[in-house]
């Protein structure tokens, strides 16, 4: 008996989700954060904690990383400009990408990355922010300045690349996010829903796209009042926004032994603990989701 | 005095009122420490808990708090398993009370400090009389596998028993019980070498966390051995007490016992060679086989003892499929303790296989917080459908009848696997929906799981608040039930005496 009305229950949660497939999410309002997203920031080099065991770590350089993670505008204008000149191929409904393939160890669970094509956008899904007639994409306006997100690896670091910049490497992002004090949150050691974007943080943009909620503005928890919804100024040590909450970041590395991607930060469909600046989640570098976006780091401009 | 004495002695020194003290204090801890994760966070109730109770919850610590919570809750499931263990198996009488009140002790004391060291703050007085409560709760189990010896001669079953029988009248179900100790003896030994690097070489982590780590210490591969294997013979231990409780027997308990005991060592040593051999899951799927295979025959046997003794109450000498279905299902509880055992094959087995089979293709293509979330949910499941099993057995042996039994059996059926179906179902979702469009499944397969253990959770507080309410009745079924334990008769006189008006006298 319960076992059939499990099976119930399972098929009528499947229809439930097949039927809200399609649903339209609400657009979230257009909010002016008044974060410069084309701002850098500098990191200067020296030892700092790293994990969450806090190993004393050095950093033998200076770098800079952006302020923010890479908006949906940053991103229509980046992809017409490099399927302009070639740099990317639109095929179908997927924006693809050339990469030189990875040494191949043969591990266990390592799957080879061989030189070709690459998936760096699909155009397909419900999820994108962007529009585009032909090859001509541009932002939607409620998205404008939210992450870019449906990235691949791939498409991260060609982006990252097409500019002469790269993604941070773990050690990098992680450094930028925290500083050298061993807090486990850029801001501190406590977060409080309005520190940023995280599941169930009851923000602005869950109240209006329901639980889950929708990505924010880049740099939008700076200690200004949206609508009635107070936030409070979160930056990292080094003036950096959104490194906890709102969209996973693609980091850099490619180790020996995996194929896999290492992403950094949390995301608005994950709870608090996630965003601990050490939490580490992977993935395949072909892997793309509306809560994953990234940033890019340089070397410092002299 | 003699009333709080009567009463000391029913739940500290008779089987049921040990098991009930367990229980009861796994679902206090499970009740206050619930309210930190899922809903209740969401709800904000988790912020009222940690400023009402003063808790002290560092960020970087919470892996560490986690494991100190699983370890007391395990301890204690561990020492009702002991309980069932030494009331169902032939032991000595003294030998049962030195092992219950060690392990009492041990369990009572470990789950006290432990939490008490991770969640108030680090008073490290509280870490070392953690480490002692586990430890009492080792040499609890030093004693139970003594006790258990399966050679003594006064164990042996005679020719043409109906149990199954080794050379020389060796009781085979005894030798499963004692296996089963001593591999858990091994096996808490994997974690203790483990821990006691702790701070030396070793640091705090949760196994899910180092899924896609390629290369693993000997210290982390030791632990991930411990904590699979210790479930494990959980498991197993539950599955034999289940055995005696259906009175397994005959050609079906001559088949299962050599495969639960052979089963039992091969996945043993199959979860310590993960420290040394590459292969070692093959050992581990060899031995796990065994053991479900073993599990399996309990099941088939069960069901028709089941319906056949239902049938001969109705005196039904020929039933129709229907009557048999009807049979089958007429006592939830004992019903549900073997239905669980099937269900979990579907929540748990079922999906650990599978990963297993698809694992480069499905699981580690889809992030690793997804995968996380499939291991997560799998063997909390798995530590679910054990706790149910425990409840049947103990409410059963606690006398629960008619009309409450019905509803009892049923809504923890219904409540739990509605509940494990759903976190299935939410674990295994990238399968069937895209991230884009996955929040109204997230939604549903939540509220099913939340509803489904809130009515497992309140069906039992109400078993537990109606247990409560009977010690207050002088002549309450716990009278009853210390009467029938035998305690009582062992009791000293000068132990229920009246004491002298002056302690100097």
């Amino acid at each position: 008996m319960s076992g059939r009305f499990s099976l119930l229950l399972l098929g009528a949660m499947l229809l439930s989700a097949c039927a809200s497939a399609a649903a339209v999410v609400s657009p979230p309002l257009e909010i002016d954060t008044g974060v410069d997203a084309s701002a850098w920031a500098l990191v200067p080099r020296g030892e700092f904690l790293s994990g969450q065991h806090n190993h004393v770590t050095p950093v033998n350089y200076d770098y800079e990383i952006m302020v923010t993670d890479v908006t949906v505008a940053q991103f229509a204008a980046y992809l017409d400009s490099a399927l302009a000149d070639g740099w990317l191929k639109l095929d179908g409904q997927r924006i693809l990408g050339y990469y030189p393939g990875d040494e191949f160890h043969a591990y266990e669970h390592e799957v080879e990355i061989k030189a070709g094509d690459y998936l760096h956008v699909p155009l397909d899904d419900p999820g994108l922010r962007l529009s585009y007639a032909g090859a001509t994409f541009s932002a939607q306006p409620a998205y404008a300045n939210h992450p870019m997100t449906l990235v691949t690896w791939f498409g991260a670091q060609a982006y990252c690349q097409y500019y002469g910049w790269r993604l941070p490497s773990e050690i990098e992002w992680e450094k930028a996010a925290r500083g050298n004090d061993g807090r486990a949150f850029p801001w501190g050691n406590e977060i409080q829903p309005n520190n940023a974007n995280y599941y169930s943080s009851y923000d602005l943009f869950e109240k209006i796209a329901g639980k889950g909620g929708s990505t924010s503005p880049v740099g939008f928890y700076n200690g200004k009042t949206y609508d009635g919804y107070a936030t409070l100024d979160s930056p990292s040590p080094y003036g950096l926004y959104d490194m906890a909450g709102n969209v996973w970041q693609w980091t850099g590395d490619v180790y020996e032994k995996q194929h896999y991607r290492y992403l950094r930060g949390g995301s608005k469909d994950t709870y608090a603990y996630n965003l601990r600046v050490w939490t580490r989640n992977s993935a395949g570098p072909e892997y793309y989701s509306p809560a994953v976006g990234f940033r890019c780091a340089r070397e410092v401009v002299k | 005095m003699s009333a709080l004495a009567k009463r000391y002695d029913y739940l500290f020194r008779s089987t049921k009122g040990l098991a009930l003290v367990g229980i009861a204090m796994i679902s206090l801890v499970t009740a206050i420490w619930g309210m930190l994760s899922g809903p209740m966070m969401e709800w904000g109730v988790r912020d009222v808990v940690v400023r009402t109770l003063g808790m002290r919850m560092v960020e970087a610590e919470r892996e560490g708090r986690i494991i100190l919570l699983y370890h007391t809750i395990a301890m204690a499931v561990v020492a009702i398993e002991t309980y069932f263990i030494t009331d169902l198996v032939p032991v000595k009488r003294h030998e049962q009370r030195t092992i219950n009140a060690t392990i009492t002790f041990g369990y009572l004391i470990a789950m006290v400090f432990g939490l008490g060291f991770g969640y108030f703050g680090h008073n490290f007085a509280f870490h070392g009389l953690y480490l002692l409560g586990l430890s009492l709760v080792f040499f609890a189990g030093l004693l139970l596998a003594a006790a258990l010896w399966p050679w003594r001669k006064e164990y042996r079953l005679p020719k043409g028993s109906p149990y199954a029988r080794g050379p020389g009248g060796l009781d085979l179900e005894r030798l499963a019980f004692f296996v089963m100790a001593v591999a858990t003896l091994g096996s808490a030994v994997f974690g203790a070498v483990t821990g006691s690097y702790w701070g030396n070489g070793h640091e705090t982590f949760l196994a899910e966390d180092l899924i896609r780590q390629p290369e693993k210490t000997v210290l982390q591969k030791s632990i991930i051995g411990h904590l699979h294997i210790m479930l494990t013979l959980i498991a197993i231990a539950l599955a034999l007490i289940i055995g005696k409780w259906y009175d397994f027997k005959g050609i079906f308990h001559k088949i299962a016992m050599p495969m639960m005991i052979l089963g039992t060592i091969v996945i043993s040593i199959g979860a310590w060679s993960v420290v040394v051999v590459e292969w070692a899951h093959t050992i581990i799927y060899v031995g796990s086989v065994l053991v479900l295979l073993a599990a399996l025959f309990l099941v088939i046997y069960g069901w028709n003892k089941l319906i056949r003794d239902r049938l001969a109450e109705q005196g039904i000498q020929k039933a129709s499929l229907l009557q048999k279905i009807q049979a089958l299902l007429h006592d939830p509880v004992k019903f549900g303790a073997t239905w669980q055992m099937v269900f979990m094959n579907f929540t748990v087995s079922g999906v650990g296989i599978f990963m297993a089979v698809r694992l480069d293709e499905i699981f580690r293509v889809w992030p690793h917080r997804e995968e996380r979330i499939t291991l997560t949910g799998h063997w909390h499941i798995l530590s679910g459908i054990i706790a149910t099993i425990i409840l049947f057995y103990f409410v059963d042996m606690a006398g629960l009848k008619g009309r409450l039994r019905q509803w009892f059996g049923w809504l923890v059926i219904i409540g739990s696997d509605v509940a494990f179906a759903s976190v299935t179902v939410f674990s295994m979702k990238r399968l069937f929906v895209s991230e884009s469009a996955q929040q109204p499944l997230v939604n549903w397969t939540m509220l099913f799981a939340d509803l489904g253990l809130a009515l497992v959770l309140l069906v039992l507080a109400i078993f537990l608040l109606w247990r409560l309410f009977d010690l207050f009745h002088s002549r309450g079924r716990w009278a009853q039930e210390l009467a029938e334990s035998g305690v009582e008769e062992v009791i000293p006189e000068s132990y229920s005496r009246p004491l002298p008006a002056s302690g100097n006298d």
